[in-house]
């Protein structure tokens, strides 16, 4: 059975495990770094960004996260997630795990009261995905290796690098599992070439 | 597309989760907690323990407070109205505060009515005792509970009576018929549609935090042990000896509270915490927990 990660060190971990499986494979909560050897690919879920880096030195997670997304495994980052996954931050001189090839800007949509549902046409994924912005990022630029899945008023809000996928929005507190499960696809597509 | 929604808001609580709120009444605090890894800081003027200590009627915080803090941090910031005092609810939401605490460590501007939380864009937290005035609450439209605890005494047992009987009282009703309910409603106070939302979801719809006398990190630690999604730390922080190692130990705790080895490390010199305050000692009209309907 495919087993997929979820970096449980804050945030909305929960909702992943349960969207994961929902599509019928295993999640585990990743709470020490030793874990990652265990999954075949890894959520990094919303939550405060911040905290979230934090957390990630004080238990010296980050060379082994950039050894995981190296390695071929695919990651999957959304909203505080995709901010981790960027290679470039506006208005920041460091970038965090930095793997992904995407220029990120944090709460680029405004602040709380600003935070809306929409619906999204997702490129091979859905046209009707009803997605949730929270304080979101959103890609302000992208390499020439990425793929961009989803615009929301022009802004880029979902891409994808290969092993690497992000989006602004929590695919985890809606039920419609669409995009979970199109992840579990890209972690069956790399076991199988490995 | 909508901005206001449930899940908009009740979204934006699930994201603090296992995350510490601290309070902090300037700038230079705010800095502090978000470098200790605070998911996000409640902007005040002063905290509960000089509340307390100051007596007369506690108000919204100045908004210049409010915003020389929302300058300082890209993490969420929270600020706290009195219970139903519409105008400074609106005021705080106008200012673009992230979320509001209509709360009981303020002197309540009504005392029979909370606001309609519904009507707001930003979400609110309120604070319970019991799965009653939870339920009511939610009914109200508030996207995120905490315990009440008892504020500014630095005395954790209140907080550990109310996450202890909220939960139990969620366990009790998810195990009921459904024929039963109308009357568990009747005795608890509570919305009858809430509580079936509880009972066919097998939990509260909203996140519930700690609050209300956590001084250290074993406290915090404690809480998270009987179920809280994450904690709120008003006095303890800025009241200890170093502020900074103090609130990455809360932090520290509450993401390991499971781990007692790591949480006696960072229990070590601390310096003295506050004092606090046996809760028998408070007069009847000092305890803020009795405030709210």
């Amino acid at each position: 059975m495919i087993k997929v990660g979820v970096l449980a060190l804050q945030g909305a971990f929960r909702e992943h495990l349960q969207a994961i499986e929902a599509c019928g494979a295993a999640g585990v909560a990743i709470k020490k770094k030793e874990q990652l050897e265990e999954v075949d690919g890894l959520i990094i879920p919303g939550g405060e960004s911040t905290a979230i880096r934090r957390l990630i030195d004080q238990y010296d997670f980050m060379d082994e996260l950039k050894r995981f997304a190296s390695s071929g495994k695919p990651m999957f980052g959304t909203c505080a997630g995709l901010i981790m996954l960027a290679k470039n931050l506006v208005g920041y001189d460091k970038s965090h795990i930095g793997v992904m090839d995407v220029t990120v800007e944090r709460n680029s949509f405004g602040r709380q009261r600003e935070s809306f549902e929409a619906s999204l046409d997702i490129a091979g994924i859905a046209d009707d995905f009803e997605a949730v912005f929270i304080r979101a990022p959103h890609i302000v630029e992208a390499g020439e290796n990425v793929e961009i899945l989803s615009k929301h008023n022009g802004r880029i809000v979902m891409a994808r690098e290969g092993n690497l996928l992000g989006c602004s929005f929590h695919p985890e507190l809606t039920d419609d599992y669409r995009i979970t499960d199109f992840f579990i696809q890209m972690i069956k597509e790399a076991k199988n070439l490995a | 597309m909508i901005t206001g929604t449930d899940r908009v808001k009740r979204g934006m609580a699930e994201m603090q989760k296992g995350g510490v709120i601290m309070d902090v009444v300037n700038a230079e605090q705010a800095k502090i907690a978000e470098e200790a890894g605070a998911v996000a800081v409640m902007a005040l003027e002063r905290v509960p323990s000089d509340i307390r200590a100051a007596g007369g009627v506690a108000r919204m915080a100045d908004p210049r407070i409010v915003e020389e803090v929302m300058n300082a941090v890209t993490i969420p910031v929270m600020a706290k109205a009195r219970i139903g005092h519409i105008v400074e609810a609106r005021v705080l939401e106008a200012m673009g505060v992230d979320y509001i605490d209509e709360s009981e460590v303020l002197t309540p501007a009504d005392e029979e009515y909370h606001l309609n939380k519904r009507d707001y864009t930003v979400p609110f937290v309120c604070g319970c005792r019991d799965l009653g005035e939870a339920a009511r609450r939610i009914g109200e439209g508030a996207s995120m509970l905490r315990t009440k605890g008892e504020p500014g005494t630095g005395n954790i047992v209140e907080a550990v009576r109310h996450m202890r009987k909220v939960n139990a009282q969620v366990r009790k009703l998810v195990h009921m018929s459904e024929d039963e309910i109308m009357t568990e409603a009747k005795l608890l106070g509570a919305p009858y549609e809430i509580l079936l939302e509880i009972k066919r979801l097998g939990r509260l719809p909203v996140v519930n935090f700690a609050a209300g006398g956590v001084a250290t990190p074993a406290d915090a630690a404690l809480m998270m042990e009987l179920g809280a999604d994450g904690v709120f730390v008003g006095s303890g922080i800025f009241k200890s000896d170093n502020p900074a190692k103090f609130a990455r130990a809360i932090v520290e705790a509450t993401t390991h509270y499971q781990d007692y080895k790591l949480i006696a490390e960072l229990s070590k010199e601390l310096g003295t915490p506050m004092k606090g305050i046996e809760i028998s000692t408070l007069a009847p009209e000092a305890r803020m927990q009795e405030r709210g309907w």
